[in-house]
């Protein structure tokens, strides 16, 4: 899923400062698995931001809410339509992807960025994410025994292990593990170690096209938007 | 052809001693310039960090020009850490064209441990596929594969961690380097003459020369502190006692006994094929460990 983390809460007041009547707009998809913007994070959000108005005494911000099925998915904003008509700007509780789905969907409408996009990741333990993947679009868990060396390895390095890690775990940090001595022990575990014993040439970069594009496969195969 | 009077070197029986000097953060380069005249003479080549532990600095080959114009062998270290493919081969280039003929290839310490940890790391290749762009490069194409006018060659080496607390994936790597044209390793500091003896016993069956890595610690805490803040480094417990045993003032001297008594046994036992002395800052006191090591050479090249 793609983790995301909320905003303070003196920055989202100083973002939404120009703006009277908001729209806390929730994600019910990632955001509300990473506890970051769902229907609870939302309305979490607005009592706050009621708490720390009336405590200041000079705002008078309107906020309402509303959390859609996916943000990132057009199919799923048309409930907003009604709603934009009364508001000022849209306060989205969602990845960046979903914000941006929403700002090209109402092209009018200012969208402000309620939490940062962090990573991909996957939960460690309640309440904890871990990134697990960089989508390097070269996918390389094949070679790898299943874990991810772009991301579990501080320097995304192919080869194996520099030479800092100790105690199994990386030289940033006693708290992280090193994802080479992962691999290691993974590849061991399932009689691969060959694959660590290969050359794996330099990663490829290209940026371009970007923004990235991806055209169905099933698609092409038919012929279909193949033109 | 190369530049490199150490490649020659490599190749006798002669019993090798490098060193490395760290250069200055900013425009002053006169320390290093002393340091420089002091050493250039007294050992077969001198290693220029490159913004060591992830601390910027002026750069490696610069420093590595000054070795050659004041008459001695440059190794000129290039890590991945701050530069992409383009960069790195224009360094080469550069690095070739102005008689730098050895170049040890290292990945390059994290951002973290450095004094700009807000940095873009870039690690656009590893310490291995360094190796191998190098390689490349002396055959005539950059890694694009785009023809060169005119090609560089080098002496190429690399670094191993002998006493590495799990030690199989860094002779993995090991393995991967020599295979990708590592000539000769400087190691990382060796402490445990048991772990290097084994780590010996297996590099036996490569061509390649190791030169074992000596670092002079100028008292425990500094020891505690590289174990806790310096990628690679392991002093043992008993190293610490032993330099904790002494009075103030004389730790240093202990530090350099250490050292000595590493290279001796070394030496004696014909361990390897020769040492890398790592003074971290000290670069002084360098002369006084060939010395006391009896490595003083009778009549400088
Ligand atoms: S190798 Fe890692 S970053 Fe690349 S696609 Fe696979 S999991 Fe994602
Ligand atoms: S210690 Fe391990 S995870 Fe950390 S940078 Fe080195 S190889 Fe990567």
């Amino acid at each position: 899923m793609i983790v995301s983390e909320r905003k303070p809460l003196a920055e989202i007041r100083r973002m939404i400062a120009p703006y009277q009547r908001l729209l806390t707009l929730g994600c019910g998809t990632c955001a509300t698995v990473c506890g970051a913007g769902g229907e609870r994070e939302v309305s979490f959000l607005n009592s706050a931001l009621r708490v720390a108005q009336a405590k200041s005494g000079n705002e008078t911000h309107t906020l309402s809410e509303y959390t859609v099925k996916r943000q990132c998915d057009l199919e799923f904003l048309d409930p907003l339509v009604e709603k934009v008509g009364d508001i000022d700007a849209i306060l989205a509780l969602s990845c960046g992807i979903g914000m941006q789905v929403i700002a090209e969907r109402f092209p009018d409408m200012p969208v402000l960025p309620g939490v940062n996009t962090s990573f991909m990741g996957a939960v460690d333990e309640y309440g904890v994410w871990d990134e697990r993947c960089a989508a390097c679009g070269d996918c390389r868990l094949e070679e790898t025994g299943g874990i991810c060396p772009i991301t579990r390895c501080t320097k995304g390095i192919l080869n194996g292990p520099c030479a800092g890690t100790k105690d199994g775990k990386c030289e940033v940090s006693k708290d992280m593990d090193c994802g080479w001595i992962l691999i290691y022990k993974r590849l061991e575990g399932l009689g691969q170690l060959e694959k660590m014993r290969r050359y794996y040439p330099p990663r490829n970069f290209r940026t371009i096209p970007r923004p990235k594009r991806i055209i169905s496969q099933a698609n092409i195969d038919t012929g279909e938007d193949n033109d | 052809m190369t530049n490199s009077l150490f490649e020659e070197k490599l190749q006798s029986d002669e019993f090798l001693v490098t060193t490395e000097i760290g250069p200055p953060k900013g425009t002053d380069n006169s320390e290093m310039v002393e340091h420089i005249d002091l050493l250039k003479d007294k050992v077969d080549a001198i290693n220029i960090t490159d913004h060591q532990s992830s601390v910027m600095r002026f750069p490696s080959i610069g420093g590595c020009l000054l070795v050659k114009e004041h008459g001695g062998e440059p190794i000129l270290q290039i890590t991945c850490r701050d530069r992409n493919r383009l960069a790195i081969q224009a360094e080469l280039l550069l690095a070739y064209s102005r008689g730098i003929g050895n170049v040890l290839c290292l990945t390059g310490d994290s951002i973290d441990v450095g004094d700009h940890k807000e940095a873009k790391p870039v690690f656009d290749l590893d310490s291995v596929q360094l190796l191998r762009m190098i390689r490349t490069m002396e055959s005539g194409t950059d890694i694009g594969g785009n023809e060169l006018k005119g090609a560089p060659k080098f002496c190429l080496g690399a670094s191993v961690h002998p006493e590495a607390d799990f030690i199989e994936p860094q002779l993995i790597k090991f393995d991967k380097k020599i295979a990708a044209g590592a000539q000769f390793f400087q190691t990382q500091s060796i402490f445990d003459l048991d772990s290097f003896r084994r780590f010996i016993q297996y590099a036996a069956q490569f061509d390649v020369k190791i030169l074992a890595g000596i670092i002079v610690l100028a008292s425990a805490r500094m020891a505690q502190f590289m174990n806790n803040n310096v990628p690679g480094i392991m002093v043992p417990q008993a190293i610490i006692d032993e330099l904790s045993s002494v009075e103030k003032g004389k730790v240093l001297q202990k530090g350099i006994e250490i050292a000595v008594r590493l290279i001796k046994t070394i030496k004696e036992e014909n361990l390897c094929h020769g040492i890398h002395i790592m003074a971290v800052g000290r670069e002084r006191i360098v002369p006084d460990i060939l010395e006391a090591a009896e490595l003083v050479r009778v009549s400088p090249k």
